[in-house]
């Protein structure tokens, strides 16, 4: 009887050894990374690789030669505009999707579901020779609006479909006894049934607001002059280039970009997981 | 007797008259309606007069005279006529049975909206859901469904750097492109050696993430852990912080004579880990190791997600279900095999599928991290180049084959939308509620 017990004992404070020996490593393999490439924006000298090394001469001065002798101010300008623009277009026009689908059935309803449902799996990036012929058409090659015109478009399947399940979580009771009060279409959308999905619109604009700073193919593909650089292409100028390496410049750029993003998302996790049971698993 | 002839008469007079649509609508005393549906009748001959015949016949064409007629506008001006005249189409057949609904209307003697207010007004109200969709419609209309309409017909024309239009003429050829991809030596091996590697990288990559993923929640959902609040805010950064940049991060920091990988951290394994004896390995110059390398990084990249995903589920798991399974005997193993893991697919697997999806055009990983080298495997590919990254090559390159590009692009669209149907399919995730 005592054997079983130790055993179990044993066994038990070898998991509790094994569980936190294998939390502190995956916490050191995370931060690792981020705390070499974090530190080296602080260095001085010419700084060719990332690695954790302490007894480097300290200074501010790689943020000021970021914004004096780079573009970065004008490539953070310009993410930040199209940021913006997509995330305010995007979200309202798939709430007005998703309220839709979820609250009204109309002729072609289920049709055009079953649309929105194949469209999202096309793989859209990947129509880049369309894209280009486009653009060469409109005049749109180096211009962001057309960049911010694919981010929107690209994401509205997909987004209207999650955002439709969040909608469908709302009783619609709540609807229904608005009608019986007199309110009219857009003041069951707008009063109603809007305030209750507010944590999926915020992550919805997160997500919207995120994909600019961090999409890099299109970008790279349609923008041609360094003035019109999205922050990804921009400072990806710093490090591809072997003779030429501005290894500190990309860190100081990347730590701008890094902690703003970061808080964001911190600030609106706790929705997330709300946002993507509700939304992926319900028709 | 007489009623059923009246009603059939106004029927067919009503379905007639809207051959051109409006006439049938003002025999239904719809004036307002109708003078609507006239002009945009009218409207639709004046723009095929002046420009949709001439789109239409140049799609076939594509230009006879080089130099002068550019190819490419006319695919394009072809392809927008295409779109006009399927919406043309559609307005067509909703305007025969508007005509037929409402003469049926007025023979049965029901209420019918004849002034110009009320026919308003009944449009805003029943008309509600298509005017909070048109604008999803026309964006993804424009950004996905025009693209993918232009990519179809590229890939069935000869469009490269040798046919650079206005200079030359482009033409069709047929499925030339698709049978150069599979037949022709050259294309050939380059494509199935991309299309292998580029479902081992998805399958490896993937299910790699999910299964740091999932062990790690289910890790740090014990109860006795301290500082769970620390350890979940750190699993989280892998996520939050853009992507781009850890990817940029991490070529640097695998390069082989400078990078910390070579530098620090295998110097430091062969320390603490007694009969280790690592050497500097070529993570950027071997494509063995850049492999390697790409799918560790992404399951660093990617586990996050899985894990707030999957400890979301675990949290919701009742607490009575396990103290049951505990007095009938199962063990940890059992309790994981026969509580959590279907608790997690039931809701999860969805998502996973669009983590796989996502993968298999993971363009940032594949070539930010070394630019689909090292080396080349021919037909403008590199060694660690998965299809969409060779689509960019092929589209970007110093040489582009935009048509033989489209055609990939296709069959990868195909292929993505059929893995997708199957297995959504299988697992219901997404049936319809009515």
């Amino acid at each position: 009887m005592s054997k079983i017990v130790k055993s179990q004992k044993t066994s038990r404070a070898f998991s509790k050894i094994f569980t936190y020996f294998y939390l502190l490593l995956l916490a050191v393999i995370i931060i690792y990374p981020l705390l070499i490439t974090a530190s080296s924006a602080f260095k001085a000298g010419n700084v060719t690789a990332f690695n954790l090394n302490f007894d480097a001469e300290w200074t501010l001065s790689n943020f000021s030669r970021l914004f004096t002798e780079t573009l970065y101010g004008e490539w953070y300008w310009n993410t930040l505009v199209i940021a913006l623009v997509t995330m305010v277009v995007q979200v309202t026009v798939i709430t007005l999707a998703g309220y839709t689908y979820s609250r009204y059935r109309f002729v072609g309803r289920k049709k055009s579901l079953m649309f929105f449902l194949i469209i999202q799996m096309v793989p859209t990036t990947a129509a880049l020779t369309a894209f280009y012929v486009m653009a060469l058409l409109m005049g749109a090659l180096d211009q962001s609006w057309f960049l911010m015109f694919l981010y929107i478009g690209g994401g509205i399947p997909m987004n209207t479909w999650l955002m439709k399940g969040y909608f469908d979580t709302v009783p619609i009771d709540l609807d229904e006894s608005a009608k019986l009060d007199g309110a009219g279409h857009f003041r069951i959308f707008a009063q109603i049934v809007l305030p209750l999905v507010k944590p999926m619109i915020a992550v919805q604009s997160l997500w919207a607001f995120m994909t600019p700073f961090g999409e890099y193919m299109l970008a790279k593909f349609l923008l041609r002059t360094p003035e019109n650089y999205t922050v990804a292409i921009g400072l990806q100028t710093f490090i591809n280039n072997p003779q030429n390496q501005k290894v500190a410049l990309f860190a100081a750029g990347a730590i701008l970009i890094a902690i703003p993003i970061t808080l964001l998302f911190f600030m609106l996790q706790k929705h997330f997981v709300a946002g993507l049971t509700s939304g992926g698993t319900k028709g | 007797m007489e009623y059923i002839e009246k009603e059939n008469k106004r029927l067919k007079t009503a379905t007639l008259l809207s051959i051109i649509p409006g006439l049938g609508q003002i025999y239904n005393k719809q004036l307002f309606k109708g003078i609507a549906f006239l002009v945009i009748f009218a409207l639709f001959i004046i723009e095929m007069f002046n420009f949709g015949v001439e789109a239409l016949i140049g799609l076939f064409t594509l230009g006879s005279t080089p130099g002068t007629d550019h190819s490419l506008f006319i695919l394009i001006e072809g392809s927008l006529q295409l779109l006009i005249l399927l919406l043309f189409i559609l307005f067509y057949a909703i305007n025969l049975s508007d005509a037929r609904k409402v003469a049926r209307l007025w023979a049965e003697g029901k209420k019918v909206n004849t002034s110009m207010k009320s026919v308003l007004l009944n449009m805003a109200d029943r008309g509600f859901p298509y005017l909070f969709t048109i604008p999803a419609y026309i964006a993804m209309v424009f950004a996905i469904v025009f693209p993918v309409l232009v990519t179809i017909f590229i890939a069935f024309t000869n469009y490269d750097f040798y046919h650079i239009p206005p200079a030359k003429l482009i033409d069709w050829v047929g499925f030339e492109n698709f049978s150069n991809i599979f037949f022709l030596s050259s294309y050939r091996d380059t494509f199935f050696a991309v299309f292998g590697w580029t479902v081992i990288w998805t399958l490896a990559a993937t299910t790699l993430q999910i299964v740091i993923g999932i062990f790690t929640a289910v890790v740090l959902n014990q109860k006795f852990i301290k500082f769970k609040r620390v350890f979940g805010i750190i699993f989280l950064l892998p996520w939050a912080v853009p992507a781009f940049i850890t990817i940029m991060s991490f070529s640097n920091m695998f390069n082989d004579s400078i990078g910390a990988i070579n530098t620090q951290v295998i110097p430091l394994l062969d320390a603490l880990i007694p009969f280790v004896e690592l050497d500097s390995l070529p993570w950027k110059t071997d494509p063995f190791f850049t492999k390697i390398a790409i799918i560790m990084i992404q399951g660093w990249l990617g586990f996050p997600f899985i894990y707030v995903l999957v400890s979301g589920i675990l949290q919701s798991i009742p607490e009575e279900q396990y103290e049951a399974a505990r007095i009938d005997g199962a063990g940890v193993m059992q309790r994981f095999k026969h509580i959590t893991m279907p608790a997690i697919f039931t809701i999860a697997a969805p998502i996973f599928i669009t983590q796989y999806t996502g993968n298999f055009n993971n363009f940032s990983m594949i070539y930010l991290f070394n630019e689909g080298g090292p080396g080349s495997i021919g037909a403008g590919a590199g060694s660690t180049d998965i299809l969409i990254s060779w689509i960019y090559k092929l589209t970007t390159g110093t040489s582009p084959q935009y048509s033989i590009a489209s055609a990939v692009t296709l069959f990868i669209s195909l292929f993505v939308i059929i893995i997708s149907l199957i297995i959504f399919k299988k697992t219901k995730a997404f049936e319809m509620e009515d």
